[in-house]
């Protein structure tokens, strides 16, 4: 089963990214994103959650092009479909690469508080970033990007600042501004609000969402914050030590988590009128560079079974937009 | 405006502060001293004949007050801060009687001009070069240049410059080792003056040039090594900017900015540098002139230097500091 | 803090090729204890003779033995620079961890005076110093006004070290769980700040000693006492070179050119390992 005759975006198929790290005669290899599939369709804001180094950030640099060392992908592909033409990503050499890029593909950061050149003015990084893009005579160009601006309910003249005369929420707007610039058919977020106060959080997050309808892009949004996920994302995906153990619509996931570590998750979201305790989950998360054996989440798992702790599980749909990694929730749904 | 006024302000109370403390030194080093200037150049002038006593007394009279040694301490004090103000040390005792400023005035332009000239060389060139090797790390070309410069860096000046000599002088003489220009030339604007000049400073700029340039390359290496991994050179290179724009216009520029600043407080040593370089190559500037006043005792031109010096480093680096906001928007100026 | 030359010393070639040359140069330094003349004496040996046995490096025009000489020479350098560096390091660390740790208006004012011993001028000083002192001018008295400059940009260095450790959590950690000022400084901070003691005390070392060297071979420091600037100084008198005497100079310059690139592998791996994002950078490669 599985999404039946639907165009997809990005696939993703059994991507292993490690560190290796070698540091005064030690060799270490962190297992951040082990065996990932996935794919994404076209306008559809995909979420990914999970806690704190379970290897979010790395698979939207692998997704990306972000790699550089100590990172590296070892294994598995990421194929981008953009209009008409099919891109292996990393077959690509450097001028195809950076043709797609920005045009195409483009990156909300982490902490896009430091992103632009502090030594120049705003207008400068659409100038550097997208100029060529475009491929309009300058003063065209500009108007274009004001229009933008404007569209986003931003000043023009935000273009004549320097970065940091701009507060951190009025950087971050400006980031999405030029990330969506182009047009361009993938955009990944990666915790793009994390750092805001909750007043800020809430504008921004309206204007990616309102970005991502006038552009109707596709959108892989990583956050930590569930709340967020199920405010933005039509679907979600929840990765746990480096894998991905449930995948569904935020409607499935939220009211029917199917993974133990999604249950717990959703379980531990505060409701308006609900007294009850909450109870957090033993245990601490596997070291990647040196995991349990079969499902990495056994050592913590309520449900854990002889076969967690030798196989590990493979993604099984359990409904036609549902899918998760688990021995125990894929028998039940059986 | 306003907040560059007080920064201005600031900067200059700093200069004031620096030619403050080091002219006291100055003083306080000077009049400690064993030997009477007045009766060095009494014994000096009357030593081919007699003298009648009473013009003798009269001699002391009026050097003492050419010397500024009349009176009580406080007064000699007051006295000596106001000939530093108006620029006159009295007569030197070794070219008795023609006035320090002059000496002065006439080696100061060969002095500046090798300062200018092998300071902005080595600056600007080890900066290129350490830029270059701090981002494209592969290059073994950089790489060995790197280790040729670091390795003179550590060798003091006048040792460097002595094995120029050696080289230039005894082994290969194909360049002039003393001298500012050819004795016979007219000084001026002629073509053959200036070449002649040319000519002969490129020894004492080579050996400033070699010793000065590997200190700029190791500094602009490991902070281009530092700014390729900050958040909006990475960014940049996700978005797919050209890769040489990159390394000019965020990484350079960056990098630049503390380069400046440490030129700034290196020019003091780069003094020391220079005026030890002039000495091993009979080169006609304030070095020269330095040691050749403490070989003939000569106190009041010692003094005048040594003023100078000071204030003209002091000058320099208050000029580079004035400049420095123009480079760096993010000076906290205020 | 010796896990840390331990480490260094295994796996950062910088480090072990300084140490190394620096081994060379303290080896023949040492030798000078079992010289078989007496350092001031000349005339003992016949002079100007080329490298060759038993004058290993030669003889100088003195009649002294170029090799023992320069035993003699290259301790008492550095045993000079050694001294000015543990003097300039007592200034540096007293005004940088103080300007660090008190900050605000203590701050300000000990940086500004920082900043003016960093711009002014050193030789032209130096220089009239000796002109002052002439025949009363001694080692341990041009060690003190070498240390009273060198302290300056170090001192800027320690600051920065001991204001970051000062916002750090754990210096928070610490005062709020009741450790004392005197506990925290020896027990949290010490390990950070030795490092770039070391680092800095090894470039101080190569100042003074560049500077000796410079000011001896001008002839503006004492001359009965054998340094390599002292050396190079009396060579030139006798204008060795034209005479052909090159071994005079060579040598002495050769020695003190090792230990000046010693010392700066030294300060330069110290460095590396210091700074934690090139650790980071390297640990890829």
């Amino acid at each position: 089963m599985g999404p039946a005759g639907a165009e997809v975006v990005l696939t993703v198929e059994r991507l292993q990214a490690y560190y290796q790290v070698s540091s005064f005669g030690i060799e270490r290899e962190v297992r951040a994103v082990d065996g990932v599939s996935l794919t994404i369709r076209p306008s559809e804001i995909y979420g990914l959650a999970g806690e704190s180094s379970c290897g979010k950030t790395t698979l939207v640099k692998a997704i990306t092009a972000a790699i550089r060392p100590p990172l590296r992908v070892l294994g598995g592909s990421v194929t981008y479909r953009f209009r008409d033409r099919q891109v292996n990503l990393y077959d690509l050499d450097a001028t195809s690469l950076a043709e797609i890029r920005w045009r195409h593909l483009s990156y909300i950061m982490q902490g896009s508080m430091s992103v632009l050149n502090p030594l120049r003015r705003v207008r400068s990084s659409f100038v550097d970033f997208a100029f060529h893009h475009i491929g309009k005579p300058m003063t065209k160009f500009i108007g274009i990007v004001e229009a933008h601006l404007e569209r986003l309910h931003l000043e023009p003249s935000v273009l004549d600042a320097y970065p940091h005369e701009l507060s951190g929420g009025m950087r971050q707007r400006v980031t999405i501004a030029l990330a969506t610039v182009c047009r361009p058919d993938f955009i990944a977020a990666d915790e793009p609000t994390t750092a805001l106060d909750v007043v800020v959080q809430k504008s921004v997050l309206a204007m990616i969402r309102e970005t991502q309808r006038q552009i109707g892009a596709s959108m892989m949004f990583v956050t930590h914050d569930m709340a967020v996920h199920a405010n933005l994302s039509d679907r979600l995906g929840i990765m746990y030590a480096g894998r991905l153990v449930e995948e569904g619509t935020t409607a499935e996931v939220f009211r029917r988590p199917a993974h133990p570590y999604t249950a717990h998750l959703i379980a531990s979201l505060p409701r308006i009128g609900d007294t009850e305790a909450r109870e957090g989950l033993g245990g601490t998360p596997p070291s990647l560079a040196d995991p349990p054996p079969g499902c990495r989440f056994h050592p913590r798992c309520p449900l854990a079974m002889d076969a967690c702790r030798r196989e590990i599980p493979e993604m099984a749909w359990i409904s036609e937009t549902h899918r998760v990694a688990c021995f125990a929730a894929a028998g039940a749904a059986a | 405006m306003r907040a560059y006024s007080l920064y201005l302000f600031r900067r200059l109370t700093q200069f004031v502060l620096v030619v403050f403390i080091g002219m006291n030194i100055a003083y306080a080093v000077t009049h400690s001293t064993p030997i009477d200037p007045v009766e060095q150049t009494i014994s000096a002038a009357t030593s081919f004949g007699s003298t009648s006593p009473d013009v003798i007394a009269k001699m002391r009279q009026s050097l003492r007050e050419l010397y500024g040694l009349q009176g009580s301490p406080w007064q000699q004090y007051a006295a000596f801060w106001k000939r530093v103000a108006a620029g006159d040390f009295g007569p030197s005792l070794s070219a008795f009687p023609t006035p320090v400023s002059e000496l002065i005035a006439r080696a100061i332009p060969w002095t500046a001009g090798l300062l200018t000239v092998s300071t902005l060389l080595s600056w600007a060139l080890g900066n290129l070069l350490g830029g270059l090797a701090g981002y494209y790390r592969q290059s073994s070309l950089l790489r060995v240049a790197g280790v040729v410069a670091m390795g003179l860096h550590p060798i003091p000046y006048y040792i460097v410059a002595f094995a120029l000599l050696i080289v230039f002088g005894f082994v290969w003489p194909v360049l002039p080792i003393t001298g500012g220009a050819e004795m016979n030339l007219a000084p001026g604007f002629g073509i053959a003056f200036v070449e002649s000049v040319v000519v002969h400073s490129i020894l004492p700029v080579a050996s400033l040039v070699l010793v000065g340039l590997g200190g700029w390359f190791m500094g602009m290496r490991s902070l281009v090594s530092n700014i390729v991994s900050e958040d909006y050179v990475i960014y940049a290179e996700l978005a797919g900017v050209d890769r040489r724009r990159i390394l000019i216009s965020y990484v350079m520029r960056n990098a630049l900015v503390p380069q400046v600043t440490g030129l700034a407080m290196s020019l003091g040593a780069i003094f020391n540098g220079a005026i030890i370089t002039e000495q091993v190559f009979g080169y006609p500037g304030i070095g020269s002139l330095l040691v050749g006043a403490v070989h003939a005792g000569d106190y009041s031109l010692l003094l005048g230097i040594t003023a100078v010096s000071i204030v003209a480093v002091s000058a320099a680096v208050l000029l580079i500091d004035l400049l420095y906001p123009l480079l760096d928007p993010r000076v906290k100026i205020g | 803090m010796f896990k840390i030359l331990r480490d260094l010393l295994r796996y950062n070639r910088e480090f072990a090729a300084g140490v190394a040359l620096l081994g060379v140069v303290i080896l023949i330094g040492a030798a000078s204890f079992f010289s078989p003349y007496p350092a001031a004496d000349s005339f003992v040996v016949p002079p100007d003779l080329a490298p060759s046995w038993p004058h290993i490096l030669g003889t100088t025009s003195r009649g002294q033995d170029v090799f023992w000489q320069l035993a003699f020479a290259i301790r008492n350098t550095l045993l000079f620079g050694f001294s000015v560096a543990i003097l300039s390091r007592l200034i540096s660390l007293v005004v940088g961890l103080v300007a660090g740790y008190a900050s605000g208006i203590v701050d300000r004012v000990l940086m500004s005076i920082t900043d003016s011993f960093i711009v002014i001028p050193l030789f032209p000083i130096l220089v009239m110093f000796y002109f002052v002192m002439r025949e009363r001018m001694s080692w341990a008295w041009l060690a003190l006004a070498m240390a009273a400059f060198g302290w300056a940009y170090d001192a800027r260095l320690i600051r920065s070290v001991a204001l970051s450790l000062r916002t750090r959590e754990f210096t928070q950690t610490s005062i709020f769980s009741g450790m004392s000022m005197r506990q925290i400084l020896v027990e949290e901070h010490l390990p950070y700040v030795l490092p770039i003691v070391f680092s800095t005390t090894m470039n101080n070392i190569n100042w003074s000693i560049g500077l000796e060297v410079t000011l001896s071979v001008l002839g503006f420091t004492n001359v009965d006492t054998p340094t390599i600037g002292m050396m190079i100084y009396w060579a030139n008198q006798h204008t060795a070179l034209v005479a052909g005497v090159w071994w005079w100079i060579a040598f002495p310059v050769a020695l003190v050119v090792i230990t000046f690139i010693g010392l700066f592998l030294l300060a330069v791996s110290m460095n590396e390992y210091i700074d934690p994002r090139s650790r980071l950078a390297r640990m890829g490669e």
